[in-house]
């Protein structure tokens, strides 16, 4: 694989100033995020850690596009992206982003080898360029063997393995991860932060980590901590 | 996305869901079915109809004694009996311009026997040799009746098949006597099977000269008097023409009834086609009925799906791209079954003329082009309300779903 050039460039590949994110509960209206500033560096590693509804994982959202704050801006890579389209959102997702969740959402009719090749269908990427890549993630990730196989036939661990893979196929410089232990053991859970941490390292994949678990979170070289949608602690060591 | 990678996973996902879309397949199917079957059956009945109007020739006109029309005005004075339609009044005709081969018919009842002693009651027909241009009558053996002085009562006479059949069951009937109520005929010929026609079997009648049958009956009036116009004639020329002799002939009075054949078939031909198009109509809301369940089963299938569109559109999916995977899905359904159901109807169709093959069983091509369009229009229309409501999901939202 290639060097870790990507950490080495300076400047932030995530500049947000000033998000707010409101959501409408009822009567009530709650601030889900206030007033956050946040700049992440290409290639960086961070963790960012809170209490429940402290606003980590809408945080995640937002810088994963699929959230538009209620005020603020947000750039990403040279783009201001609140002035996107829902559109061209989709397209900046599809190219700069990848995604992996606390539940996995893979697609339970389709094999493993389809679910990985899901954004590249998506991407209209042609049928052999596809099969190349989703059989060398695979491989890379040592469940070539279970190609064939369906959700229901894998293990949680390398059901995640799985959504990494695809997180990872269409070569994202953010990767974006939302617990991603949280629903696996400890030995299969050091295995997927192993995984990830590989690509951040090797592939210079800047890596954030959503998590409640402490263990996961001190092993970032950044470590953000939230309180009621704000940033409270960010730690770099 | 490619349109090929679309069509895949929409196929995908309805595979996933076997028997709901075979369901769906099998009520889209049989919308087509009914509209194709209710249409052939429709235009089957126009077209038998209409063929049987045709078969009495085209251009006839037909002159029958007294009118049928209200005209409104006062009642007449004197009794209201018309006038008998004559030989006389049939040679004036003939004369007119407008009209070729005039030919008078003088129906009646009479026992018909051989001097074998087979004996049978049948209809007796009073005509003569321009008949058979008339009513294109074709002969399986012998001559039709000869030209002749109308009224010269010749003794000859042309038989149908059923009658040669039943009465000369051994031997040839050509050149044979036949015994006409207190009469005897020579036969001259043997038409050939015509079929029921609509008006009269010509299977089962004796053809005589118009002044034989006027004997036979001692009756002078004529039940018919039938003309063909030549091609190039109006028919409305032809029609005021005739009104004009017989009235000339009549005292001034307008006392006959004319119809042409054409008039009858447009008419028969303009009922029947509303007809079918009706029934088409009744087709056409199972097709509607189908289409709402394509919605139906398309928004089930939005909500149980709300989690993949989520996810679809976190690993990039476009709105746009999301609402032509559901679009294709309901076009696949539609599609699929009006193509099953096209199959299934023409099969029907088919057997429907294998099993009666003397039923001119005819598919009206526009219902075959329409029914599976309708299928596929309401797919597409009652797709498009569920795709939309699947790519304006929220991917947070809708992933959030479990």
């Amino acid at each position: 694989m290639t060097t870790a050039s990507g950490a080495t460039v300076p400047g932030s590949v995530i500049e947000l100033s000033g998000i707010d994110r409101d959501f409408q509960l009822g009567e009530q209206v709650v601030h889900a995020l206030a007033g956050v500033d946040l700049r992440i560096a290409s290639g960086e590693y961070v963790s960012v850690m809170g209490p429940s509804g402290s606003g980590k994982s809408t945080l995640l959202n937002v810088v994963a596009l699929m959230d538009r704050p209620s005020r603020g801006r947000y750039v990403l890579r040279d783009t201001d992206v609140t002035a996107l389209d829902d559109d061209e959102l989709a397209r900046a997702r599809r190219e700069h982003i990848g995604f992996v969740f606390q539940s996995f959402h893979l697609v339970a009719r389709m094999t493993a080898f389809q679910n990985v090749e899901l954004p590249l269908t998506l991407a209209g990427i042609a049928p052999a360029e596809r099969r190349a890549r989703v059989t060398r993630a695979l491989e890379e990730l040592g469940i070539a063997d279970r190609a064939r196989h369906r959700p229901d036939q894998l293990s949680g661990g390398q059901r995640q393995r799985v959504a990494i893979a695809r997180a990872g196929i269409m070569r994202p410089e953010i990767l974006l991860a939302d617990e991603p232990t949280g629903n696996l053991d400890s030995a299969s859970g050091a295995q997927v932060i192993d995984i990830m941490e590989r690509l951040n390292r090797e592939q210079g994949v800047t890596l954030i980590v959503v998590t409640h678990d402490a263990a996961v979170g001190e092993r970032a070289r950044r470590r953000i901590r939230m309180h009621d949608g704000r940033i409270v602690a960010d730690i770099s060591s | 996305m490619t349109w090929r990678d679309t069509l895949a996973l929409a196929m995908q996902s309805l595979g996933a869901h076997l028997l709901r879309t075979a369901l769906i397949l099998l009520a889209m199917s049989i919308g087509v079915i009914a509209v194709v079957l209710l249409t052939t059956l429709g235009e089957t009945g126009r077209r038998y109809i209409t063929d049987e109007f045709q078969s009495l020739g085209t251009n006839l006109l037909i002159m029958l004694p007294g009118r049928n029309e209200t005209t409104g005005g006062a009642p007449p004075m004197l009794g209201a009996t018309p006038r008998d339609l004559t030989l006389g009044d049939m040679l004036a005709l003939e004369r007119s311009p407008y009209l070729d081969k005039v030919t008078p018919v003088l129906v009646g009842g009479a026992p018909v026997s051989t001097s074998d002693g087979l004996e049978r009651e049948t209809t007796i027909l009073g005509t003569t040799a321009a008949m058979q241009r008339v009513r294109n009558l074709t002969l399986a053996q012998g001559t039709f009746l000869p030209v002749l002085d109308p009224y010269r009562a010749a003794p000859v006479a042309v038989i149908g098949e059923t009658i040669r059949a039943e009465l000369f069951p051994r031997r040839g009937a050509v050149g044979e006597w036949l015994q006409v109520g207190d009469r005897r005929f020579r036969i001259l010929g043997v038409l050939a099977d015509e079929g029921v026609s609509v008006g009269v079997n010509f299977n089962d009648v004796v053809l005589v000269p118009v002044a034989s049958a006027q004997q036979l009956f001692n009756r002078e009036g004529l039940f018919r008097v039938m003309a063909e116009m030549p091609a190039a004639v109006d028919p409305q020329r032809a029609i005021a023409d005739a009104r004009r002799i017989i009235m000339l002939r009549h005292e001034g009075e307008d006392d006959v009834t004319l119809i042409t054949q054409d008039s009858l078939v447009s008419t028969f031909d303009r009922i029947l086609g509303a007809v079918t198009y009706g029934i088409a109509g009744i087709g056409a809301i199972s097709l509607l009925v189908a289409g709402i369940l394509i919605m139906n089963v398309m928004l089930v299938s939005v909500a149980q799906r709300t989690a993949e569109v989520g996810l679809l559109k976190a690993l990039g999916g476009s709105a746009g791209i999301i609402r032509r995977l559901f679009l294709t899905e309901a076009l696949l359904l539609s599609g699929l079954g009006a193509a099953l159901g096209l199959a299934i109807g023409v099969l029907l169709a088919m057997t429907l003329g294998y099993l009666w093959p003397r039923v001119p069983f005819t598919m009206p091509a526009w219902a075959l082009v329409a029914a599976p369009t309708v299928a596929l229009v309401t797919g597409l229309l009652f797709g498009v309300m569920p795709a939309r409501r699947a790519a304006r999901l929220d991917p947070v939202v809708a992933l959030a779903k479990r």
